[in-house]
């Protein structure tokens, strides 16, 4: 059994213990890395299908597929990142599934011009949940982050919600840095526009 | 700088990526461009409004479920 690597006086990461012990076998430790990555792995993948009921099951996959592998699992990113590298591929092989006609990759329609420039530029109401309630807030943001490609989706996701930074999503994504960073840009001002007409003031002003 | 020159700039500024120099130019372009300026306070509540509102269904019982679905098939325990 390979042990991982632990190079010198770096602190080492709570998992990497984890992972040792559920390596020998040791359930409870398995079932706290569980506990302390499903969360994050279900909305990664929530946000990359747009589904629930994939989400949830993608969710059972990502940790059997996780456990079965981890003897590959070297620690040179950490545990959570390894994870969401499985859990975008998951989802994304979810998406191709239910498409079977439209090939989905981490590539898919990232060369269009949308976003790359803004041409909306309406100030918002500095208070949403005064024009929407929070039902038609969370219809609103659903259908827009539905309607960027799941390349976009996808980095939006890591790099915004989940708060992974451009090398870990670049590691998860198997992207470049600059890579990452070009589609980051292109999906937040993607969202941006189209969230726009949503939330630009009413009259038009662009000054309170 | 102009405003093609910051969006160039603009995930690096977001990230607090920019070093001193262009820090300051991104600023000085920033207090003279409405429209950049409005750009980047629109891309901010963009990205809060996800943080704070986004809605995830990932109940307790359904979690729970999930983990004991889980453990029963990495053959961790013994009932799901």
């Amino acid at each position: 059994m390979p042990v991982l690597e632990q190079t010198g006086t770096e602190e080492i990461h709570p998992d990497i213990a984890l992972v040792e012990r559920a390596r020998a076998g040791d359930a409870e430790a398995f079932e706290t890395l569980v506990r302390q990555y499903d969360r994050p792995i279900f909305r990664v993948a929530q946000h990359i299908t747009q589904n629930r009921e994939d989400a949830e099951d993608i969710v059972q996959d990502v940790f059997l597929k996780a456990y079965r592998k981890l003897e590959q699992f070297q620690g040179n990113s950490k545990f959570s990142t390894w994870l969401t590298r499985i859990a975008v591929n998951e989802s994304l092989m979810r998406l191709r599934k239910r498409k079977t006609s439209r090939t989905v990759s981490m590539d898919q329609d990232v060369q269009t011009e949308e976003g790359s420039i803004p041409r909306d530029f309406a100030d918002w109401t500095p208070d949403p949940e005064q024009q929407y309630n929070q039902s038609e807030l969370g219809e609103i943001l659903q259908k827009t982050i539905a309607g960027l490609s799941p390349g976009f989706r996808t980095v939006f996701t890591l790099r915004d919600i989940e708060h992974l930074s451009t090398e870990e999503t670049a590691n998860a994504l198997g992207l470049s840095v600059p890579a990452v960073k070009s589609r980051l840009l292109r999906a937040r001002l993607q969202l941006r526009e189209r969230l726009s007409r949503y939330l630009k003031r009413k009259d038009g002003s662009i000054k309170p | 700088m102009t405003c093609t020159d910051f969006l160039a700039t603009m995930t690096d500024y977001f990230d607090g990526e920019t070093d001193a120099e262009l820090l300051s130019e991104i600023r000085a372009h920033l207090d003279s461009c409405e429209h950049c300026e409005i750009l980047v306070n629109t891309t901010r509540q963009t990205i809060q409004i996800y943080r704070d509102h986004q809605v995830y269904e990932f109940t307790a019982e359904v979690r729970e479920h999930t983990i004991s679905s889980i453990m029963h098939r990495c053959g961790l325990r013994k009932t799901a």
